[in-house]
């Protein structure tokens, strides 16, 4: 006897003007399996799901769920088909309880009270069954990331969803918080749940899928198992032709230090120390990558060095002191000091996102002679200039006039990358260059890095892509409650040494990287590290950064 | 100041603060929905003005009330039209309704009553009259309680004393109901609501309605209990008074109790007493008429501590993947 497969869509087509965002796509995923669907961004995933949530409504085709045809023209349509969908960006409101975000548009009867005390009693048993423990009464901005995507899995599962879709789910957890999601995804199939995993993360697929889905330019190239396939088979379905997942690049031939760093400390206004006594070194034509979960201070390091943020200690650039407290510390003087910088947070803080992508091309630089014309800006010129960067750096559309925000996410980084690059800065400060960031614009990117570096610049990258640090690093440096917990060079770096220093810990696993200098902070533990106890103090530290956000 | 002043202060503190607190709830719903409403202004001025007339034409107080809401929610629709169905800008909605209202009702008055722009002065059952609560009289003597009672507690009109106990009702409404968990989401995170399966649409028009309803009632007060009539400009800013008073209170229900009865007293204070000498000082009564302004501008400075507004406030809702 076979039964109905948990969804299947016929012939689904959306068509945004004249984008055609989705393409008579059809697909089946079987009860209590998890269907990864993988594709670059803007390959149509989302909007496939947003159709499947009653959030937009197909041109054509259908939705069975369960074996019967179902219509789905709304959120509300979709929660009672039993579809739950947790979203990359959280739908939760802030300054609410978690109980009363589960319960929010589920509730029984006007009053609240009886809605709330069955909730309570509900999520115990959730939290029982699968794992799922949050503590009720706690408020969201007071909780981690991790929890708050654990409470829309909850919603999700309070409103008796038995499919449950979720949109690029780690990208923005730790990996110890993915790894304790995918133990959660395995626990709820096993439970007969059907699971659809949004991502595009080869890792992920590989790990935790049963069978895959490629998307392409809005069309679904394949769907495979995903024990008969591998991941450079995917990773050519996504984009089309040959990817490199790993970064061809010749052995560095560092030079002098451009960079020095020495003794620096951050004290932010709540009066938590961020940085503590940071010292680092880039010399020219190498690429030193800072490793570390979020929130250990590799961002207060960059905004320091940006420009952003006043801080005590010593720097110096090609020898020269610079100003970390006076007149002299602001972005503009550290332009002209030769940091280029592309922020971590480009939406916010690398791009405006409603002015054009000539416009933002020339950001932090409008003040050079070059785009002056008398009194007045040479609009005209930096359009032209901006033109010939976007066909340089392949940004689609190639549209400079096009706002910021109309580009993809990975042609938003393109254009700052651009902007940064063309300058022929000494020292580049690359903050996660390729966060949120599709396979293709990511192979791009770090192949113009590297060119950069090979043109003798040096290169300060920050990450929490471990496997980025690795490919594109030459040294690497750990972070770790703001302060270096070991450095050294990226070929005997290991991944589970690395991931014991970004822990905090020493211990066995960083002995055989040779080379490396592993500092005093680092807590030295006499055989294998614990694994809990590492990841118990990877949460610590990350309920603590969301605290003092 | 003896105590019978003293009662007699806060007797008039409870009657000015009554138009503010009507209005500061009226905000209050509007603003935890995620709509700002700076045309709380112009709605009481239009609901004080349709009352007025209508309870001089019919000779009915309620009569007038009724149109005083119906003006009052009518401009809601508008407001709600242009800033939830439109997405439009809400401040630049609110002060259109404000102009559209200080305009109107000088121009319409004048072409029915000609007396100026004002409504002629109501009599006898076209006005509340104060209420005399239960042995108010017969408890007068009892020392301290008794006038406490006879002056302060009774002999208001009935729109005090719905005001009044608005604020518990209100606070009931927000903390513990269903709508009220909704419509405070929809003011922090329409995404969350709408991906729920509510209608953000719907909830902030019930919140622009319920605006609506409370600035009306606020303006047939002013016009039928605290005055005798319309005048022009007779809200003389108590809209944005109320508006300081929500933000002061960090919309809040009994926190908007507390700041509107301070302005409420301040009010007071300025009627009662037009020049107060303070040693070689003397403060002109142009000073006092100004202290509830004074005061709004210093709470708008921000001088009251972080007041966090809800966080969707002020932005249209649109649908994004």
């Amino acid at each position: 006897m076979t039964t109905a497969p948990a969804i299947e869509l016929r012939g689904i087509s959306k068509a945004f003007g004249p984008v055609q965002a989705n393409k008579d796509i059809s697909i089946r995923v079987e009860r209590g399996t998890i269907h990864g669907i993988i594709g670059e961004n803007g390959a149509g995933k989302s909007t496939l799901m947003s159709i499947l949530y009653g959030f937009y409504k197909a041109d054509a085709g259908e939705i069975f769920i369960g074996g019967s045809k179902t219509e789905i023209p709304d959120s509300q349509a979709a929660i009672a088909a039993g579809i739950g969908m947790v979203f990359q960006h959280f739908k939760l409101v802030e300054n609410f309880t978690v109980l009363e975000n589960v319960v929010l548009g589920a509730e029984d009867g006007r009053l609240l009270k009886t809605s709330l005390s069955k909730a309570r009693s509900e999520l115990k048993a959730l939290a029982s069954d699968y794992g799922l423990n949050v503590d009720p009464d706690a408020v969201i901005e007071t909780i981690g990331v991790g929890q708050q995507q654990r409470v829309e899995i909850l919603k999700a599962l309070y409103r008796q969803a038995d499919i449950l879709i979720l949109d690029e789910p780690t990208g923005v957890l730790t990996p110890a918080e993915a790894d304790q999601l995918f133990r959660i995804l395995g626990r709820l199939k096993s439970e007969g749940k059907t699971i659809i995993l949004i991502t595009h993360k080869l890792r992920e697929i590989m790990e935790i899928t049963d069978t895959v889905s490629v998307m392409r330019r809005g069309e679904m190239t394949a769907t495979v198992k995903t024990a008969e396939t591998t991941p450079t088979e995917l990773a050519e379905l996504m984009v089309g032709r040959k990817v490199l997942l790993r970064v061809d690049k010749a052995p560095a031939q560092p030079g002098a230090p451009v960079l020095q760093i020495d003794g620096l400390s951050v004290t932010d206004s709540a009066g938590v120390q961020r940085l503590k006594d940071v010292s680092l070194n880039v010399r020219a034509g190498e690429i030193l990558g800072i490793a570390g979960v979020a929130g250990n201070g590799q961002s207060e390091l960059l905004e320091v060095l940006g420009g952003m943020r006043t801080a005590t200690g010593r720097i110096t650039m090609n020898g020269q002191p610079i100003d970390l407290t006076g007149k002299q510390s602001d972005g503009q003087s550290r332009r002209a000091r030769g940091i280029g910088h592309v922020p971590e947070d480009r939406q916010r803080e690398g791009l405006i996102m409603a002015y054009s992508a000539w416009e933002n091309s020339v950001f932090g630089y409008h003040r050079d002679p070059r785009w002056q014309k008398g009194a007045l800006m040479d609009n005209a010129g930096i359009e032209s200039a901006a033109q010939e960067q976007m066909d340089r750096f392949d940004v689609r559309p190639p549209n400079p006039r096009l706002a910021a925000r109309n580009f993809s996410g990975g042609n938003q980084q393109k254009i700052v990358v651009a902007r940064e690059i063309d300058r022929n800065p000494d020292l580049l400060l690359i903050g996660q260059p390729t966060r949120g960031v599709d396979i293709g614009a990511i192979e791009f990117i770090h192949k113009q890095i590297i060119a950069l570096r090979d043109e003798g610049k040096a290169i300060l990258l920050v990450s929490v892509e471990l496997d980025e640090i690795l490919s594109l690093s030459d040294r690497v440096a750990v972070m770790f409650d703001g302060q270096i917990m070991g450095e050294g060079p990226a070929e005997t770096a290991t991944q589970v040494g690395l991931g014991c220093l970004m822990a905090g810990l020493g211990g066995d696993d960083t002995r055989d990287m040779t080379g490396w200098r592993i500092t005093d902070a680092a807590t030295i533990e006499e055989g294998t590290p614990d694994v809990a106890r590492i990841e118990a103090q990877l949460a610590d530290r990350h309920a603590d950064a969301s605290k003092e956000v | 100041m003896d105590f019978i002043t003293a009662l007699q202060v806060l007797d008039s503190t409870v009657r000015l603060s009554t138009p503010l607190l009507l209005a500061c709830l009226a905000g209050l719903f509007s603003e935890r929905a995620g709509i700002f409403d700076i045309g709380l202004e112009g709605k009481m001025l239009m609901a004080a003005f349709f009352s007025a007339a209508v309870a001089f034409v019919t000779g009915s107080v309620w009569l007038g009330m009724l149109a005083g809401i119906a003006s009052s929610m009518l401009l809601s629709a508008l407001h709600g039209l242009a800033s939830i169905t439109f997405r439009g800008n809400q401040l630049i909605s609110g002060v259109a309704i404000n102009f559209l209202a200080a305009g109107m009702t000088v121009l319409i008055a004048q072409d029915w009553f000609s007396q100026g722009g004002r409504t002629p002065s109501l009599i006898g059952q076209a006005r509340f009259e104060p209420l005399t609560l239960p042995f108010a009289e017969a408890l007068q003597g009892v020392p301290i309680l008794g006038p406490l009672y006879y002056e302060l507690i009774s002999g208001h009109t009935l729109p005090v004393y719905f005001a009044f106990l608005c604020v518990p009702a209100t606070w009931w409404i927000l903390y513990r109901t269903r709508f009220g968990l909704r419509l405070r989401a929809v003011g922090e995170n329409p995404a969350a609501v709408d991906t729920a399966g509510i209608s953000v649409i719907g909830l902030r028009y019930a919140a622009v309605a319920i605006c609506g309803l409370l600035c009306g009632i606020a303006g047939a007060y002013l016009a039928t209990a605290l005055q005798a009539g319309f005048i022009k400009d007779m809200t003389a800013g108590r809209g944005y008074i109320a508006l300081a008073a929500l933000i002061f209170a960090k919309w809040r229900p009994w926190y908007a109790l507390m700041s509107c009865l301070l302005f409420g007293f301040l009010q007071a204070i300025a009627l009662r007493y037009q020049n107060i000498d303070i040693g070689p000082i003397t403060l002109p009564v142009q000073f006092m008429d100004a202290l509830p302004y004074i005061l709004t501008v210093v709470i708008l400075a921000g001088f009251v501590g972080r007041a966090i507004p809800p966080h969707a406030g002020g932005e249209p809702y649109v649908k994004e993947r």
